[in-house]
């Protein structure tokens, strides 16, 4: 098999983000919430930033609701998002990853996540932290408690830091990792396993002829 | 593990699909790949990328989120960005030479109705589509997953997708499930036992006496909400009832394949002995009709009680949201559920849209009438025409019913079916998600039979009282 990662990046690359994190409580946050189904028509060009949690972050006059956390400074100005339990749950809408991205997100971290979410993230130089349930809250209650505290992310030591230098490891599939940290673009990358993928074929077409078409 | 270690049929169907492994991921072959109208952010990239679709055969699609309901005309969608959404599809479909079932095709229909119904679905397949209920067509017996648009593309790209390793759940509904219990209640019943978030990480199987007892379409049901458990996938092990369901579908295999094919399904089912990461056990035997209080699928009740008192929580995170919920709902803590006034029903989805749900509902309504407004949806064009040779259409009529054209319609309403602000629809759907029918609306997730009983009282009902 060739080794073939690449040297150049193409895609969204990550190795290490130190910012603002911005705190979310609730569990079970469904990507409904995240962005409604109203704005899935919108082209990909377009800026998804403002439509992130759109119907809890704005008014029905569009006006930013002040109670809201990415309403507050400095909070506007997170890179980072700590969440809580279930975290994109429902609907595979890849406009939530958008939206998170478009906001200027690099990372969320959480307890547990939607696994379709946690894959678009991944697929959009977002990186998604599972971190323990205990850990997670007392990340969330830090950046409460002190607005403007900055985490890092560390994707090449695989560990969350506080300011303080507490360190929280976290894994992420090696696999992900690798693209993330070099930029490497996934379809390229498969599509430079042509021969693997014709081979598959041949040898399924003879063993399971039903299965094709 | 050796190569006659028992394995889980989850395992045997993953094995069969490993292209090549990579660090701690495999690249896996895709079979089936079903598009739809929501689809477009893949086509885009791929025609960014000037890469062609490398099995069109394999690609199969049909138009469901943003359909009209009321015609089988794009012209009839309420705004003009919606039914561009529906002639972008026909373009995509076209240029790539996929095969599609277009509004004017009875085939048409929601793409988790038409997998199953069409044979394309077949067991010991691996099956996706950018729409996270693609967990339904796990009921035939095939490893189904919902995926996002960048993985769209990349099946489309390259008929493969990487996948990191799952770890495996089996939920066992033992017993015998008691009359008027249906498989919507089972479902919610497991979520509601296991949560939300219970199953994430996990591909579950569904297993034990309760479920071998059940149709076809029962266990599309059962599978089809395993995603609101937090499933990457839901699965039932293909069995005569699957096989007497998919004979003579016209993409199932025919002839000597259908013998290949029957005699490789048979092997399919877990071994005995084979090890899951998780067990869970319920007694069929046990359950009631059920129905969502708040904004979580986990929060669902039986017909017969009330609504919980945050106070009770058994954490503070729960406490906080099932307080919020409650707000949202409109409801107070120790309101019955049963007499809840509601103001619309909705029948339909890719729960609850297939021919046995429909025939459930008209045999609630029948003879009688809708006291609040109420539309049935059916799942696909032949579901429409099963349902009219029935004169089930006659039944939701006479009842004061909407009968309509197959589509995704009032479940996440983007083609426009929507309810108004503070509106409660009982809603045979999948999701009681804040806004997920409309701003401000309060849904409330039940069965077929539950949502016309709901339609003749004019408010949450126990259909067991009212009978056949």
């Amino acid at each position: 098999m060739r080794a073939s990662w690449g040297t150049e990046a193409v895609a969204a690359q990550f190795t290490t983000l130190t910012a603002v994190a911005a705190p979310y409580d609730p569990v079970n946050v469904d990507t409904d919430q995240i962005i409604p189904a109203r704005f899935l028509k919108v082209q990909r060009g377009k800026d998804y930033g403002r439509l992130l949690f759109h119907d809890l972050r704005f008014g029905e006059d569009g006006a930013a609701k002040p109670g809201f956390v990415l309403n507050r400074a400095p909070y506007r100005d997170a890179r980072i998002f700590v969440a809580n339990a279930n975290f994109g749950c429902g609907s595979s809408r890849e406009a939530a990853a958008y939206a998170f991205y478009d906001q200027g997100f690099r990372s969320v971290i959480a307890p547990s996540f939607g696994d379709i979410f946690y894959n678009n993230c991944l697929q959009n130089g977002i990186v998604p932290v599972r971190l323990p349930d205990a850990t997670c809250a007392r990340l969330r209650g830090l950046v409460t408690d002190r607005p403007g505290t900055e985490l890092t992310v560390d994707l090449v030591e695989l560990r969350v830091v506080e300011p303080d230098d507490t360190a929280h490891a976290f894994s992420v599939g090696a696999f992900f990792r690798e693209l993330l940290l070099r930029g490497v673009d996934e379809i390229g990358l498969t599509l430079s396993f042509a021969d693997e993928i014709e081979a598959f074929e041949r040898d399924y077409a003879r063993a399971a002829p039903w299965a094709g078409r | 593990m050796s190569a006659d270690a028992p394995r889980t049929l989850f395992e045997k169907i993953w094995d069969r699909h490993v292209v090549l492994r990579r660090d701690d991921h495999c690249l896996l072959y895709v079979d089936r790949h079903i598009i739809h109208d929501g689809s477009f952010h893949a086509f885009g990239k791929l025609a960014k990328r000037g890469v062609p679709v490398r099995r069109p055969r394999l690609t199969f699609g049909t138009p469901d989120h943003y359909v009209p309901t009321v015609s089988r005309s794009a012209a009839d969608a309420p705004t003009p960005e919606i039914r561009r959404m529906v002639e972008t599809f026909v373009d995509n479909v076209r240029a790539h030479r996929v095969e599609a079932f277009h509004l004017d095709d009875e085939r048409q229909g929601i793409v988790h109705i038409i997998g199953p119904e069409q044979g394309i679905t077949l067991p010991g397949l691996l099956l996706v589509c950018g729409d996270s209920h693609t967990s339904t067509h796990g009921a035939l017996g095939a490893f189904a997953f919902g995926i996002g648009q960048s993985e769209n593309e990349h099946v489309l790209a390259t008929q493969t997708i990487w996948q990191a390793p799952q770890k495996t759940m089996r939920i066992t509904v033992d017993g015998r499930r008691p009359e008027g219990v249906s498989a919507k209640d089972v479902i919610l019943a497991i979520i509601a036992r296991i949560g939300a978030g219970g199953a994430v990480g996990h591909v579950a199987e569904y297993a034990g006496a309760a479920l071998r007892a059940m149709s076809v379409e029962e266990r599309l049901t059962v599978c089809n909400m395993s995603i609101e458990a937090g499933a990457r996938a839901g699965m039932v092990a293909p069995d005569d009832a699957t096989y007497a369901y998919l004979a003579g579908r016209p993409f199932a295999p025919q002839g000597a394949r259908w013998d290949a094919a029957l005699a490789y399904w048979r092997s399919l089912p877990t071994d005995d002995g084979a090890r899951f990461d998780r067990e869970v056990s319920l007694d069929a035997a046990a359950l009631e009709p059920m129905v969502t209080w708040g904004t979580s699928p986990e929060h669902a009740l039986p017909i017969g009680a009330v609504v919980p008192d945050p106070a009770n929580a058994s954490d503070a995170a729960r406490r906080q949201a099932t307080a919020r919920a409650l707000e949202y709902m409109g409801l107070a803590p120790g309101t019955k559920l049963e007499g809840l006034p509601v103001d619309r029903v909705f029948i339909g989805s890719c729960t609850n849209s297939r021919i046995e749900d429909l025939r459930a509902a008209a045999a609630v309504l029948r003879g009688r009438k809708a006291r609040i407004p109420a539309i049935v949806v059916p799942g696909s064009g032949l579901v429409r025409k099963q349902a009219e040779a029935e004169g089930l259409d006659k039944v939701f009529r006479e009842a004061g019913a909407e009968w309509r054209y197959a589509g995704c319609s009032m479940c996440v309403g983007i083609n426009g079916d929507l309810g108004r602000p503070g509106e409660r629809i009982a809603s045979t759907s999948n999701r009681n998600f804040e806004g997920r029918q409309g701003k401000g609306v309060r849904t409330h997730l039940v069965s077929p039979a539950m949502a016309a009983a709901a339609a003749v009282a004019g408010a949450l009902a126990d259909a067991r009282k009212l009978g056949h």
